[in-house]
């Protein structure tokens, strides 16, 4: 028995008039499943992503948290937040706070916990993702890959009940990319609800249960990653997967 | 040696109230200096909101400030509130409110750019973990303003010091008006008095300005690093 975390129905946003970025979507996540979203540069999978984290307003549908209806206008947004992490591209740590500061002002400040347990679960995250020695270290001292493994137990210590995570990858270096990917792989495997929008084929495959395909807006194609990527049943699908094959010259 | 004026300094207490003369000044600087922080943080983030009605307000404020001279300011506030509002301020109380209302506009203006040199992810993520628009500015983006705004601020404080030469014309007692007052008291007695008055309270604000102006620019060398 699968509990429905959270639906979308037919979401439409557009960032000015009759420029529609995303056109009637509808979406639904399980609890404890990982969903991939690809999908080409700016066909609006990022901004599918901000609209579930209500970091955009949407012109017309709805979005269920739990059953609730939540919207960026709502009084409490600021919880459901809490509740929806979201990790970024540039993984913005705050460069005027330690390792360990970053990770523990959101539980201090925002949910209130004490001190000592913040600190405690702090660390215990810090050691699953082998940067224990950075606890007191600023963020410009780290790589892109720490950072960014940073940023994802900074969104872990809120104990979120979805994690939203944004080409997370996309400005790391190759050899950067795996040690991030394996912490979301365990993160999956914990059983951790996720929503990743990613350009990294092979990863969607191992990581994904569901794969949506989102082309100019809209979604074009949503399957088992198995499916998806060996016989995918729309042109357009098959386009883009195309892509990242090269021809032998 | 007995018409070398040096020796105006040294009669009396000359020399102290000299000091305590520049004391008045940089008390009123310093005082403007914080009101003008304080105020400057609020404005910069008002003059970052998105209404334009809200921002040409601001604009027309800085501007107002930027084309008056100081001394204009001074004489509106000190002469005009006596005279038409009835109110009679003291020097040091209408230097003060000019101070702050130049140091409120140029600190809200250097507080703007600092602000929007600022990613909005640094926002977002604020966001992304729940935090409220208060919490984002209280936590992360005020720290890493003043961090990056730290040598301006001190800047403008050297500025405000060096202004502070005017305020003898509304009648403050401040360095420049103790040295007039040693100067008519020994015109005959020291023909050459003004030339070592003026000159110590040269090296006085020298004194004074030097080391802000070389915490300033460490500080500037610091933060590119």
């Amino acid at each position: 028995m699968s509990e429905e975390i959270l639906k979308v129905e037919s979401l439409v946003k557009s960032y000015e008039k009759d420029q529609k970025v995303l056109h009637n979507i509808s979406f639904s996540l399980q609890r404890g499943e990982v969903v991939v979203i690809v999908g080409p540069s700016g066909c609006g999978k990022s901004t599918f992503l901000r609209c579930l984290n209500l970091l955009e307003p949407i012109d017309s549908g709805n979005i269920l948290f739990k059953g609730h209806p939540i919207n960026i206008k709502d009084k409490n947004v600021h919880e459901t937040r809490q509740q929806i992490g979201m990790v970024f591209q540039s993984y913005e740590l705050f460069p005027n706070k330690t390792i360990l500061g970053n990770l523990e002002l959101a539980p201090l400040k925002v949910q209130k916990r004490g001190k000592q347990e913040v600190e405690e679960e702090a660390l215990k995250l810090l050691e699953r993702v082998n940067l224990t020695e950075k606890r007191d270290v600023y963020p410009r001292q780290l790589s892109g890959g720490q950072k960014q493994r940073v940023a994802i137990i900074r969104a872990l210590i809120m104990h979120p009940e979805i994690l939203l995570l944004d080409e997370i990858t996309a400005a790391l270096d190759p050899e950067m990319v795996r040690e991030v990917l394996q912490v979301v792989l365990q993160l999956a495997k914990d059983g951790m609800t996720m929503v990743i929008v990613t350009h990294e084929m092979e990863f969607a495959r191992a990581v994904a249960d569901q794969v949506v395909f989102i082309d100019q807006g809209g979604i074009v194609e949503e399957a088992e990653p198995k499916d998806f990527f060996e016989k995918p049943k729309t042109e357009r699908a098959k386009q883009f997967l195309d892509t990242f094959h090269y021809e032998t010259v | 040696m007995q018409d070398s004026g040096i020796q105006v300094l040294f009669q009396g207490t000359n020399f102290l109230r000299l000091w305590e003369g520049l004391w008045v000044s940089l008390k009123i600087a310093l005082i403007s200096m914080l009101l003008s922080m304080i105020l400057g943080i609020i404005l910069g983030m008002i003059m970052t909101s998105k209404s334009k009605i809200i921002r040409f307000i601001c604009r027309v404020y800085l501007e107002i400030v930027r084309i008056l001279p100081q001394l204009v300011l001074l004489f509106i506030v000190y002469f005009g509130a006596a005279k038409h509002l009835g109110m009679n301020l003291s020097g040091e109380i209408s230097a003060v409110m000019v101070f702050t209302f130049w140091g409120t506009a140029e600190m809200g203006d250097l507080v703007r750019s600092a602000l929007i040199s600022i990613p909005a992810h640094q926002y977002e993520s604020g966001y992304g973990l729940g935090m409220t628009k208060l919490q984002i500015y209280r936590y992360i983006i005020i720290p890493q303003t003043i961090r990056r705004l730290l040598p301006s601020l001190i800047n403008l404080l050297t500025r405000m010091i060096k202004t502070t030469s005017l305020i003898v014309l509304i009648g403050v007692v401040e360095v420049v008006k103790v040295g007039k007052q040693i100067i008519d008291a020994s015109r005959y007695s020291n023909p050459t008095a003004a030339l070592w008055v003026y000159g110590t309270i040269f090296v006085m604000y020298f004194l004074i300005c030097y080391p802000f102006s070389k915490i300033s620019s460490y500080l500037e060398k610091k933060i590119k690093d």
